[in-house]
């Protein structure tokens, strides 16, 4: 990712005459670091961070689901803490660390031990619901400490999957904590 | 799942292999946990306008105006049209799904009204959602500015919410080329019921309602189309369930040969049969995207795909069954009616379903069925996982305990009293199945069904409890609820299969995926049928320039169709692989074998060839270069596999409940299923697909509820009003299964797609009515929501929590 792509060039949005010059709210220039690489660039006001991943960015990774909060599909980590990039505005990110499921083993990295849980205890279907419950669990396994049961059934709580009946998603993240947890891999946690 | 002792000899499958029947891990996960995944919304199309629609606001209303200049001097936008602008377009027809089977035609005579859709309204609008007009702009933003801009007077007409009172003959007329708001109506009748009601020991008569709610796919639908400058072939992407349905609909609608169009499918969100039908927004931004020269998307937003993408499950059954003393089921009869919302999309299969799984697994001798079919101002209603039978098994799970209760006969036993045993397979119900043909349950065992999910639920340890009464005012109780499910339907299905130059398998399908892992399901099977192994196979579904014909992933049939499809199409590239080989290495074929991608000699000794050898370009040392002409070796083969009869599904759940008796809370302490899918190709995808099943049929059961008021606007347009069940609502749960393998189709296999999806709405609402015994409480409706069991408490003279 390199700046230059995030950044509308002035002579182009004049030939395009489109976004950049259409865009009634105000423009703001913002710089942040996502998934590592800095970047800078122009948001209008009202811009969601959902579509500056998605749109601007080309991080497609990223879903949206419902564009109002309550699904979690578009769960990032902003500043290491789970945030719904549909409730984000762009702006508010300035000087933020985001870090998004393509992040997370990216290339041909070996996948994260939650994301490998995921698979390994088919965690996913349609797979709409899983790069939220990715980063979530991902922020689970970050913390200082083994969370509670209570916290991660609170966490999981913010998310909804509607393929897979929660069972195996539950399983995936006890799986990705024993490891990290227990130093290596434990139970499947059933 | 359990793994345990299965009943029917479980594997090697009928048609199977080494790869069928294992828990194969799936070879999608690794894209899509990277962030890879390519959902409509994914595809980068440089240039994109965006479109948005306008929609009605009022139920049923006469449009009497609409101007569009100020939304068109808006910044950013392209166009807006409006009815008037697209009326020259054909108004849109799924005709797959309306026509009648031939046989159904000639036995029973159904009665099916056409309503053709127009792409945007014109002078009416019949249901909140409509779409009226398209802004199309530099991006959504401006888009859905613009939508504010456009001034559309209405003149509000009277609404109708109810189907029975759409049926009075003072009511409205919805759709004026139409007699009545009919939309469909079909009767059937087995033996002498009326005399076998007047001669019963006892007759239990009951209204149940199936309430409305909606697939709800995290993924809302999404479109998007591109008119390539060089072939100038239309390419659409749609995370519909049928591409194929889609390109020749797309191709009428826009006057194009259906060669020109590419429908593409990649990875979809789910589905649930909310993305097997047709929408007009899937026609309009084609359209948009040849008449603008560039290319179009369009994403739905959640309040629309709540509101005015399609919604499911309203039935209302008058029910009665007829019995022996020993309650013995002597005759059912039920007047079904289904609310279709506004337009008659997929004719007679909610409804017909509805008649033909009515009965389940119970021998009924006597059988008097009506459904109709009624237009409302409401969202169209089309199939939902499970599509008229989680509705038709909730009335007839109901009417049977209604039944044990008055005979007080425990529920199960009376249930057992009536089953089908396993040796009257295969076994006719008299009645007339969807496609026309006399129905036939081809295989199953639902005593053993039964057996098992009594065993598990411990149907003893919780009468016992119950005996000791209630503890805090929470209140036990157990439900049973049993089905079948005719699965695999017709007409056909494609699979086509190419050996690559490297030797790799090249498999096409129809039937795309909208998360049942069928780049890993079909490989296995495949791999089996030729003799490669699992990872040498490539599976592509859902591009329909990859397969000529497809009919797509509804109604449970893609491992049967495109399964066995792909098995036939398979075993018919190995022979074709053997005879080649045979010919290069100037052996008998009937020597040689395949086996983990490499043809040897079945005896001992002998040469050997692998698949990339026979296949590839490099001449074997000693073997004559390519000549002139015709060779004749193409290592490829097309099938389509057209299934001879429905391979039946069938399970049997149970589920313990605890009732509180204060705020209304239902807790599920326990829920059980068996179920019988047949043949199982990969028993880890399988019980993905049960258990989100069951998960939906929870949220049915217990949460969600798409709500109209009188005045037809809906009240339940976000995730904050409509709830979806959370990993806090949704338990373990306990699965069991048997394998009685289908006789209809090489692999043996049965569809499962939907099953779980049929039976919670019954089991649990039975489990509410058995806790809450004590008070007389019957349970007519879902969902069972805190509130409404409170009202069914206080209706029962029970004080609770205040409201
Ligand atoms: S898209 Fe952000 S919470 Fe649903
Ligand atoms: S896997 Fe489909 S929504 Fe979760």
């Amino acid at each position: 990712m390199t700046t230059d792509l995030a950044t509308p060039d002035p002579a182009a949005a004049t030939r395009a005459a489109a976004p950049p010059l259409a865009e009634p709210s105000g423009w703001h220039e913002i710089r942040l670091t996502v998934d590592g690489a800095s970047v800078t660039a122009q948001v209008e006001s009202r811009l969601l961070l959902s579509d500056f991943l998605r749109d601007r960015l080309g991080l497609t990774g990223t879903h949206v689901g419902c564009e109002h909060g309550v699904c979690g599909a578009c769960t990032v980590l902003l500043d290491g803490e789970p945030a719904r990039s549909c409730l984000t505005l762009a702006v508010q990110c300035e000087g933020a660390e985001l870090r998004t499921v393509e992040g997370l083993a990216p290339g041909d990295a070996p996948l994260t031990p939650v994301q490998r849980a995921f698979h390994e205890c088919h965690g996913m279907q349609c797979g709409f619901c899983t790069p939220g419950f990715v980063m979530t669990a991902t922020a689970l396994t970050e913390q200082p400490q083994r969370p509670d049961a209570a916290d991660v059934a609170d966490a999981l709580s913010g998310h909804l999957c509607r393929c897979t009946g929660y069972r195996n998603i539950r399983r995936a993240v006890c799986q990705a904590l024993d490891e990290r947890f227990a130093g290596g891999p434990a139970g499947r946690g059933e | 799942m359990s793994h345990g002792p299965s009943h029917a000899p479980r594997q090697p499958a009928p048609g199977g292999g080494p790869w069928t029947g294992r828990p194969v891990p799936r070879v999608e996960d690794d894209r899509l946990l990277r962030g890879n995944g390519r959902y409509v919304d994914d595809v980068a199309l440089p240039g994109a306008a965006e479109a948005a629609f306008l929609r009605s606001p009022h139920a049923h209303a006469r449009i009497r105006s609409v101007d569009v200049t100020a939304a068109l001097a808006a910044p950013g936008v392209v166009a807006v049209w409006t009815g008037a602008d697209v009326a020259h377009l054909p108004a849109m027809l799924n005709k797959e799904e309306l026509r009648t089977p031939p046989g159904l035609a000639e036995l029973l005579d159904p009665y099916v009204a056409i309503t053709p859709m127009p792409l945007l309204a014109t002078d009416r609008v019949l249901y909140v959602g409509q779409p009226v007009a398209v802004v199309l702009a530099e991006n959504r933003y401006l888009a859905e500015d613009a939508l504010e801009l456009v001034d559309v007077r209405y003149a509000p007409l009277p609404v109708l919410v109810d189907p029975d009172r759409a049926l009075a003959e003072d009511a409205p007329l919805l759709h004026d080329e139409l007699r009545d708001n009919t939309a469909v109506a079909v009767a059937t009748k087995v033996g002498d019921p009326d005399a076998a009601f007047a001669s019963a020991h006892a007759v239990v008569s009951e209204e149940f309602q199936a309430h409305r709610y909606v697939a709800s796919p995290i993924e809302t639908r999404a479109v998007s189309a591109q008119v390539d400058p060089y072939s100038g072939e239309l390419t659409v992407w749609s995370n519909t369930q049928t591409p194929h349905r889609v390109r020749e609909a797309t191709a009428h609608t826009l006057g194009l040969d259906p060669e020109r169009v590419r429908v593409i499918a990649t990875d979809v969100g789910g589905g649930f049969g909310q993305k097997g039908i047709l929408y007009v927004e899937e026609m309009l931004v084609p359209y948009a995207a040849r008449v603008l020269g560039r290319p179009v998307l369009w994403r739905e937003d959640r309040n629309e795909n709540l509101t005015a993408s399609s919604h499911a499950r309203e039935q209302i059954h008058r029910i009665e069954l007829a019995a022996d003393a020993q309650g013995h089921l002597l005759a059912v009869r039920d007047r079904i009616t289904v609310n279709f919302g506004a337009y008659n999309m997929t004719g007679l299969v909610v409804p017909y379903n509805s008649v033909c799984h009515l009965l389940g697994p119970y021998r009924v001798p006597h059988v008097d069925i009506d459904v109709v079919g009624v237009l409302t101002n409401t969202t169209f209603a089309t199939p939902y996982r499970g599509a008229g039978r989680p509705e038709t098994v909730f009335a007839m799970e109901r009417a049977m305990d209604r039944l044990a209760a008055e005979l007080g006969i425990e529920p199960a036993e009376l249930r057992a009293r009536n089953l089908v045993g396993p040796d009257e397979m295969p076994y006719a119900t008299g009645l007339v199945d969807r496609s026309g043909k006399p129905q036939s349950y081809d295989s199953g065992d639902f005593p053993e069904l039964l057996r098992r999910a009594v065993a598990k639920a411990d149907l003893e340890g919780v009468r016992a409890r119950q005996r000791e009464g209630a503890r805090d005012g929470r209140l036990v109780g157990i439900g049973f609820a049993m089905y079948i499910e005719a699965t695999g339907l017709g007409p056909f299905e494609t699979a086509r299969i190419d050996i690559a130059p490297s030797g790799r398998v090249k498999l096409a399908i129809g039937a795309p995926s909208q998360g049942q892992g069928h780049r890993t399901s079909m490989a296995q099977i495949a791999a089996d049928a030729i003799g490669v192994p699992f990872d040498a196979v490539d599976v592509v579904g859902g591009d329909t320039s990859a397969t000529p014909f497809g009919v797509g992933t509804i109604a449970s049939r893609a491992l049967v169709n495109a399964g066995n499809a792909t098995h036939r199409a398979g075993r018919l590239v190995r022979e074709k692989i053997i005879e080649a080989a045979a010919r290069r290495l100037g052996v008998p074929a009937d020597g040689l074998d395949l086996r983990e991608g490499v043809i040897r000699s079945k005896a001992a000794e002998g040469p050997a060839l692998t698949l990339a050898e026979l296949a590839g370009r490099a001449p074997l040392p000693g073997t004559p270069e390519p000549t002139d002409g015709r060779h004749g070796t193409e290592l490829s083969e097309t099938v389509h596999f057209r299934p001879p009869g429905f391979a039946v599904s069938s399970g049997a759940h149970a589920a313990v409940v605890e009732v509180d008796e204060h705020t209304g809370e239902t807790e599920i302490l326990h829920y059980v299923a068996v179920h019988d899918a047949g043949v199982i190709v990969n028993p880890m995808i399988a019980e993905g697909q049960v258990t989100g099943g069951i998960a939906q049929g929870i949220g049915g059961a217990l949460y969600e509820e798409m709500i109209y008021g009188p005045d037809g606007q809906p009240r339940t347009g976000t995730y904050m009003d409509y709830l979806v069940p959370t990993s806090s609502e949704i338990p373990d749960l306990d699965l069991d299964e048997i394998h009685s393998p289908s006789p209809m189709n090489d692999l043996g296999v049965k569809g499962l797609g939907e099953g779980g999806a049929i039976a919670p709405q019954a089991v649990l609402a039975n489990a509410v009515e058995d806790a809450l015994r004590p008070f007389g409480v019957v349970v007519r409706r879902g969902p069972l929501s805190p509130s409404r069991v409170r009202d069914l408490l206080r209706a029962a003279g029970r004080p609770t929590a205040a409201r």
